[in-house]
């Protein structure tokens, strides 16, 4: 899952640095995530995963680090799975 | 400037109305001559109505967003640009409010705001950037606890006669673009120099000229939080619903001069309905959707307001972004209806039924941070953001 988000960063996110530099829990915001690059990952992850964001999850903390994306789609996939 | 003054104990919208009354005055010369509306200002500071929103512990009155709206709309109806340095001011002082009360310094300042009556001024726009105000270009340089900052401040509305300046930059020379701070400048910590001359169609008295801003002061004047937990937590709301309230004053201001236009004529003429009388009826509704737009988005940060989570959520920026593209929208529709019923009498400088200033002004409206950027935002968000259907909310 890790990898598949970090690709999708590489892919979306339009980050001016190299996402491999960027720890799990380092701010994506501080590194240059845009609100309009967010939404393009979001849309990234909601395919990959085949989950929906609902929008309690559509805010800053929820895209604030690859950590914090990770926790979100563990949530939405589990909910699916139960 | 501490004017003592012995207010008697009235409300609010008395005070608003007493500064109204001022502003009505002079706004037609403000407009003529592009001045300051000093004697307006004068008369908000002697109601002490600057200090409002301040907590009632730092000697503010504790004002909410929609009691100050109210303040502006009153204002707006008597003149659009002393009306916009009031809720100018009251924007970067939410600011404050909402996110200076863990820092000492801060919360110092509010103090003195409110025993002063200090006037606040604002640099987001930048050249290179222009109203894409999560992003600057400019940096602070912060060293040995002192923050310096040039900027190159294409528009500061009253610029030159503002006590203090909160203006963004990047966080530090390495910063990316979108990694921003806002720091406080008082009057005596930066120079300003004049690069553009506010020469404009209309919001003439705002003086939003442009300048080269240089700054030093000490480090802890930074507001602590990310500009970017500043913009979407309370300057987003504050901008657009106060922004809103001046804009729907002009509205109402020119709906009740083609009304003043449509009685006159009824009564010269009793038993027929006069010509302009159904586009009244019809204006009335626009004017009333401009209300109602806002009232709703005034409930909505009223609701939102204690959970930082939910303020920073796409479903609430989408909804005050459609508040301020509502409103931009429609008032211009609306004055521009107004004049279809005063006709020349409305064309014409000068005539109790003039609206040439109130059309000049509305046309800011959708320019003061671009339609279509907010827009193009909320094009984005709509991409991932379910609206929501029901009816209440
Ligand atoms: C009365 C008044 C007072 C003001 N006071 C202040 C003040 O005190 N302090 C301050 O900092 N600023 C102030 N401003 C400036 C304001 O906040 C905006 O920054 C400014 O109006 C935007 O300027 P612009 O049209 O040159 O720039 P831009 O925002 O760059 O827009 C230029 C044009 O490009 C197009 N465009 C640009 N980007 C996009 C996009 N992403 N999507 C779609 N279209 C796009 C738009 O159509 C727009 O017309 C004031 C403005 C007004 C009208």
């Amino acid at each position: 899952m890790n990898e598949t988000i970090r690709g999708l960063l590489v892919k979306f996110g339009n980050l001016p640095v190299s996402v491999d530099q960027l720890q799990d829990d380092s701010d994506l915001y501080t590194a240059g995530l845009s609100s309009f690059a967010s939404v393009q990952v979001m849309l990234g992850i909601e395919e990959a995963f085949d989950v929906e964001f609902p929008d309690t999850m559509l805010n800053r903390r929820s895209f604030a680090s690859i950590a914090a994306i990770e926790g979100c789609v563990r949530l939405l996939t589990d909910r699916e799975a139960a | 400037m501490n004017v003592a003054v012995v207010i008697p104990d009235t409300s609010l919208e008395t005070r608003a109305r007493r500064v109204a009354a001022v502003a009505a005055r002079q706004a037609d010369a403000v407009d003529a001559r592009a001045c300051f509306p000093r004697e307006a200002v004068d008369t908000m500071i002697a109601e002490r109505l600057l200090g409002i929103q301040i907590p009632v512990s730092l000697g503010g009155e504790g004002a909410g967003f929609a009691e100050i709206a109210e303040v502006c709309s009153i204002l707006g109806q008597a003149c659009a640009a002393s009306a916009m340095v009031f809720a100018m001011h009251h924007i970067k002082l939410s600011s404050l409010v909402e996110h200076g009360l863990e820092s000492p310094w801060h919360t110092q300042f509010m103090r003195r705001i409110a025993a002063e009556q200090l006037l606040l001024g604002s640099a987001t726009t930048e050249g290179g950037i222009g109203g894409n105000l999560r992003n600057s270009i400019c940096a602070a340089e912060v060293a040995g606890g002192i923050c310096r900052l040039e900027k190159d401040a294409t528009v500061i509305s009253y610029g030159d006669h503002a006590d203090a300046i909160l203006i963004t930059s990047r966080a530090h020379a390495d910063a990316v673009s979108t990694d921003q701070v806002m720091t406080v400048f008082l009057k005596d910590q930066y120079t300003l120099e004049k690069t553009h001359v506010w020469d404009t169609l209309g919001m003439r008295g705002t003086c939003s000229d442009g300048f080269l801003f240089r700054g030093v002061a000490p480090a802890e004047q930074i507001f602590p939080k990310p500009f970017a937990e500043i913009a979407a937590q309370s300057m987003l709301a504050a901008s657009h619903l106060l922004w809103s309230g001046v804009w729907y004053g002009i509205a109402a201001d020119a709906v009740a001069r083609a009304q003043a236009f449509v009685r006159a004529a009824a009564r010269k003429t009793p038993g027929t309905t006069p010509p302009g009388a159904l586009r009244l009826a019809e204006v009335s509704t626009m004017l009333q959707t401009v209300r109602s737009n806002i009232v709703a988005g005034l409930k909505a940060y009223e609701e939102a307001k204690a959970d930082p989570e939910r303020l920073s959520s796409m479903g609430f920026s989408v909804a005050m972004n459609n508040v301020k593209l509502c409103s931009s929208e429609t008032i211009l529709a609306i004055v521009n209806h107004a004049m279809l019923i005063c006709g020349i009498m409305g064309y014409k400088n000068g005539t109790p039924f003039s609206l040439g200033r109130h059309l000049r002004d509305v046309h800011s409206a959708q320019l003061m941070i671009s339609n279509d950027r907010i827009l193009s935002n909320v094009a984005s968000m709509l991409l991932v953001h379910k609206l929501d259907n029901s009816l209440l909310g």
